[in-house]
């Protein structure tokens, strides 16, 4: 055995060389099947615009549908990282399975980038050296949010959000912000469909504004269902439930609401500009926020490439962390905890013609870091 | 909590219960009477959905969205019938789960494949959008007040069905005796297929009716299918009658539960913690109750069989 690991060594050490000729392999599971597949598609989408365009053809993305079940994702990472021997992971929408994921990846070595899910407990005292997150920390844009209710002099909000990791840290970043009083707060089943019960509850409340987070699927019934139920209070949430892959199926319901995101196709920079030509181009429809993720992050991904070497641990850590690319929301640096530090916007939903979208009216918060940088220890 | 907000909860329990009735209706008659277990009863509520929302998109009209539901759903209830499950009559049910399981997977890519991943969207009709103000003030939606008439009609003519026509009593019989019905000259074959395609139809139609105010997607049969399940269970296997009074005890249990748990935790907890631990404890209780049913008449509540 020792005989072995040693010549494997050496065989390394000699193939130097050779190395270059070995495509760099990123591993990608997302989830493109079930209730929440619009998001990972999305996501897979604008990761292999960014591939495309850069031309690079050393690189080889694997990719793998989690079908939103832990178990799934945690079997995929196993194989990505044994028999695949991919360099860097990727890919993950919920927070569920990043959590079952991401300490065992990180523990093996490898590189995690999420475009997606920021779960508090991996911004605080469970970061890694090897985890970079893309996107967000999750309680960002419901901390926007509250910034934005407290703003509009709301005092009397309702709160409810899905019963799981990033429903948890909604509505603490929501509280973190806004400083009036609660006429309610709920945690619904994930992935549940029927809001009856809460609409009754928020009836009943004397609230004067709501605010949830309900991503996916999920954020089409619950609008729908507030918009026939007769209640009639402002409402105010993430981009994740205004989003472009759901604008249409919620329809004049959303009209007029304002939602908090990093991201929007009207920010005016160039790289902005080009990756929604590029993208609508491409797929024949407008790129959403986890587009523009996915884009980010594999842009991101190949500024390090470009840079240093990934047998080079040290140096390719470093290389992510200058974060030298130039990304679609403008500003982006990396806080102290490898997640990001950027400014976040107040949309509002309109319609373009006959198509329904966001655009920005104002700024929540800037260069906004998140709460739990302090307790990070690397 | 007002008495108002009570009556309005149970309301929204009703609605929620009587849906699973169509979709546990369809399941509890086929397991009942073909012994068959059949997980692709979710796959038959998404075809119904998606057809009707294919048909309102390109005409207009709930009414044709609702026969187009009705009508792909029981062809395809049909075709799967005649195609694949007519293979599995004699089988065990672990072969039956294996192949109706393998369907659940055919019918999501298919339809992925025909509509793509993203939503679609179905609308209430105009005529049915808004709240009415009940006797008493309570405000409701009128959709979902259909959706509870809806029902209960649908409930009170599948009664009907069973116990006063002749397809009925072939129905019935065959669930006690398939050999001795096909000996007296009943085509036991063409009869599941009815009863199977009138299954598929009843899920299609809850689909279509459900989708209008949830969203159309792929996979949105599979949680559904779950409860249904578990109704048909409560309700015991076969029984008609047990399975709307277990859809409705799921229904109200789901609906209630989830509002009045975390509410009853907050007397001697902090609010957050009640709201998170009563929220977990919500999801349970439908299966605390499936649990308690069990235990206290194991057969279900109107089953005959062991």
């Amino acid at each position: 055995m020792k005989f072995f690991s040693l010549a494997a060594s050496a065989a390394l050490a000699l193939g130097v060389v050779s190395a270059h000729a070995e495509p760099f392999k990123v591993g990608m599971i997302t989830t493109l099947s079930g209730g929440g597949a619009g998001l990972g598609i999305d996501v897979r989408d604008g990761f292999m615009l960014a591939v495309k365009q850069a031309g690079n053809e050393n690189i080889e993305v694997i990719i793998e549908d989690d079908q939103r079940k832990p178990d799934i994702a945690v079997q995929l990472a196993d194989k990505l990282v044994q028999s695949e021997k991919v360099d860097v992971l990727t890919g993950i929408i919920w927070s569920n399975l990043a959590m079952a994921v991401v300490p065992a990846v990180t523990a093996q070595g490898k590189f995690y980038l999420s475009p997606n899910a920021g779960p508090s407990a991996l911004a605080g005292k469970g970061c890694h050296p090897n985890y970079f997150n893309v996107a967000w920390q999750n309680d960002n844009l419901h901390e926007a949010a509250g910034a934005y209710a407290k703003e509009a002099g709301y005092k009397k909000s309702f709160i409810l959000a899905p019963n799981y990791p990033a429903g948890k840290d909604a509505l603490t970043g929501y509280k973190r912000f806004y400083d009036g009083e609660l006429a309610g707060e709920i945690y619904t089943k994930l992935g549940q469909t029927d809001y009856a019960a809460e609409l009754a509850q928020i009836r009943a409340s004397d609230a004067d504004s709501v605010f949830f987070f309900l991503p996916g699927g999920m954020g089409i019934s619950f609008l729908k269902q507030y918009a026939d139920s007769g209640v009639d209070l402002p409402v105010v949430g993430p981009a994740f439930s205004f989003d472009q892959g759901i604008l249409q199926a919620v329809g004049d319901a959303a009209l007029g609401v304002k939602n908090t995101s990093q991201w929007n196709k009207d920010i005016d920079n160039a790289t902005n500009k080009a990756f929604v030509e590029s993208f609508q181009a491409e797929y024949g429809r407008l790129p959403s926020l986890y587009a523009s993720q996915g884009f980010d992050t594999a842009n991101l991904l190949l500024s390090a490439m470009g840079s240093a070497d990934v047998n080079d641990p040290d140096a390719f850590r470093a290389a992510l962390k200058a974060a030298d690319f130039s990304s679609t929301r403008g500003d982006f640096e990396f806080g102290p905890n490898h997640h990001p530090v950027q400014d976040i916007f107040v949309r509002e939903v309109i319609k373009e013609g006959d198509v329904y979208t966001n655009k920005i009216i104002a700024t929540a918060l800037t260069d906004r870091a998140d709460a739990y940088a302090a307790e990070c220890k690397m | 909590m007002s008495l108002l907000l009570l009556i309005e909860q149970v309301l929204n329990g009703l609605q929620f219960g009587v849906m699973l009735f169509l979709m546990a209706a369809g399941l509890t008659l086929i397991f009942g009477v073909m012994g068959l277990i059949n997980l692709a009863h979710g796959s038959l509520y998404m075809i119904g959905a998606f057809c009707a929302a294919a048909v309102a998109g390109a005409t207009g009209s709930f009414v044709l969205a609702l026969v187009a539901a009705l009508a792909g759903a029981a062809i395809a209830g049909a075709l799967v019938e005649i195609l694949v499950i007519r293979r599995l009559y004699g089988k065990d049910h672990l072969d039956q789960v294996l192949a109706t399981f393998a369907l659940i997977l055919i019918f999501s890519e298919g339809t992925r494949w025909l509509f793509g991943s993203f939503p679609l969207f179905l609308d209430v009709p105009d005529a049915l959008s808004g709240p009415i103000t009940l006797p008493g003030g309570i405000e409701y939606p009128l959709y979902r007040l259909t959706l509870i008439a809806v029902g209960l009609v649908v409930a009170l003519g599948l009664f009907l069905l069973i116990s006063r026509t002749r397809i009925g009593i072939q129905i019935r019989a065959g669930e006690n005796d398939r050999e001795m019905i096909a000996a007296l000259g009943v085509d036991i074959g063409r009869l599941y297929t009815i009863v199977f395609a009138l299954g598929a139809a009843l899920a299609g139609l809850a689909g279509a009716l459900v989708g209008a105010i949830q969203s159309v997607q792929v996979g949105m049969g599979e949680p559904v299918l779950i409860l249904a399940f578990v109704v048909i269970v409560i309700g015991g296997i076969g029984s008609i009658k047990g399975a709307l009074v277990g859809a409705l005890l799921v229904g109200l249990t789901n609906t209630l539960g989830g509002i009045f748990l975390p509410e009853v935790l907050k007397l001697f907890m902090e609010p957050s913690v009640a709201t998170s631990v009563g929220a977990s404890l919500a999801s349970m209780a439908i299966y605390i109750l499936m649990a308690a049913v069990l235990i206290l008449k194991p057969t279900g509540l109107f089953g005959a069989r062991a």
